[in-house]
């Protein structure tokens, strides 16, 4: 049975909670690293957000909004026990300065050698980069979760990337609603499977050349 | 004594802004955004503008009324993608748009009011954004030089104001306000509340007077159920009572 856009969102999202670590900082991006949040227990965790916060929690959904308190994507959020605020600089401040353990971010296009493409497509007039740069030049770990393919069926883990890249620092996780991926001495690896996808389905949706993980987990 | 900064309507202040200016505007989106200020000096004949601002707004609505109005020479931020006009205009050679990532804009602002010239970043290094721009090799690093930016007027958004012009915040609407207090010729603070000196805790004023020239009260204010007029907020408020 195929799954709606929403299942897989969340397939996604709840296999990117798994790569975070108890006390570690991480900031979310905007669409499915968003829905990261409601897979990990925020009292283990820190959730950071470049307009200013950390110290983000999930808003319980009966309780009013304050609408000067959001996140990155402008969704109401709430505090959590040591929450505090700052300015956007201080906030720029603690990413770019290497104080911020993981982002995890969307991708148009990663390609075989680790390099992502997430903030421009030639041609179309979205002029945005917001802090996608920012967090790739100093952050300690980047896991990228994104659909496998885009809407039209094209691969979007890629030889190498079409659209600008964001950064020339490489990405370290690519999780999508098939596979998870890892970098081994520069290689894409292919770390482990998703429920019911097999690996012919993968190559065929992959343009990347990819090697597989030798411990590679098969899931069931 | 220090003298006193005057409390003030929106329309007897931001006449200071002058075409050709460069005006910093403070907000993420509409939180943190000095609505009052941005809707004053929409009905303000001036033109050829300089505006840096993290957006321009969405289609009509804030920064997006004074383009549509054709007063944007130019705009400086992170993410015009809140406002696709923004593009159209730059594609039509309208206006010139400069897109800066994030942490760099806030460090420019930050740099600008601190007196700092400019400073080296590894943000956009190797990327399109980099294009043309000087680089440095630093301890076995690339890094890419950006200029510290400044203004003539910067129109920000605080929560509190006392009257000698200390300012506090308020959660996330803080953001790029604090910054751009200090890197602008001349400062203006749109702020909900004006208490007296020494009613603000020492602790708690994150923008030091020093800074801030003017404050006026807001009359446009983010709730809810979206921007809507103090005078609309308070007779909501009594017919709430009344009931």
């Amino acid at each position: 049975m195929r799954s709606t856009k929403k299942e897989i969102q969340e397939l996604i999202a709840k296999r990117a909670a798994d790569e975070l670590h108890p006390e570690s900082i991480i900031n979310l991006g905007i669409g499915i690293p968003t829905l990261v949040a409601k897979y990990v227990d925020t009292s283990s965790v820190f959730f950071h957000t470049e307009n200013g916060m950390l110290g983000v929690g999930e808003l319980p959904s009966d309780e009013e909004f304050d609408p000067s308190l959001v996140n990155a994507g402008k969704l109401p959020i709430a505090e959590t026990v040591g929450a505090s605020y700052f300015s956007s600089s201080d906030s720029f401040a603690m990413i770019r300065g290497g104080h911020v353990d993981v982002a995890v971010l969307g991708a148009l296009e990663v390609d075989e050698q680790g390099f992502i493409a997430n903030w421009a497509v030639p041609g179309k007039n979205i002029m945005g980069v917001g802090g996608a740069m920012d967090l790739l030049s100093g952050v300690k770990k980047v896991i990228v979760t994104t659909n496998h393919t885009t809407k039209t069926g094209e691969p979007k883990i890629v030889n190498q990337c079409s659209y600008p890249i964001t950064s020339v620092r490489k990405v370290d996780v690519i999780i999508t609603e098939l596979a998870v991926f890892t970098f081994n001495d520069g290689q894409l690896q292919l770390a482990e499977l998703m429920p019911n996808v097999t690996l012919e389905e993968v190559k065929e949706k992959t343009d990347a050349h990819f090697e597989l993980s030798p411990n590679m987990l098969l899931k069931s | 004594m220090r003298k006193m900064k005057k409390h003030t309507k929106p329309n007897e202040i931001i006449s200071k802004i002058k075409t050709g200016d460069i005006i910093m505007v403070g907000g993420f989106g509409l939180v943190g955004a000095p609505l009052t200020l941005i809707d004053e000096l929409t009905r303000y004949d001036v033109k050829d503008l300089t505006i840096i601002s993290n957006n321009l707004g969405e289609p009509g609505k804030g920064l997006g009324i004074l383009l549509r109005q054709g007063k944007i020479k130019k705009a400086v931020g992170s993410y015009f993608t809140s406002n696709r006009e923004v593009g159209d205009a730059y594609n039509q050679g309208k206006i010139d748009a400069q897109l800066m990532p994030q942490g760099t804009m806030s460090e420019s602002i930050r740099a600008g009011g601190a007196g700092i010239g400019g400073y080296f970043t590894k943000t956009s290094v190797g990327t399109k954004l980099a294009i043309g721009k000087e680089t440095r090799e630093i301890d076995g690093e690339m890094y890419v030089f950006e200029p510290a930016l400044k203004a003539n007027v910067a129109l920000i958004k605080a929560a509190k104001a006392d009257t000698l012009g200390n300012l506090a915040y308020y959660k996330t609407a803080r953001n790029f306000n604090p910054m751009m207090a200090t890197a602008a010729d001349y400062v203006i603070a749109e702020v909900d509340e004006i208490v007296e000196a020494g009613e603000l805790s020492p602790e708690e004023i994150i923008t030091p007077h020093l800074f801030v020239d003017a404050v006026i009260t807001s009359e446009l204010i983010l709730t809810r159920e979206g921007v809507i007029s103090r005078h609309a907020l308070n007779k909501k408020r009594d017919s709430r009572i009344n009931c």
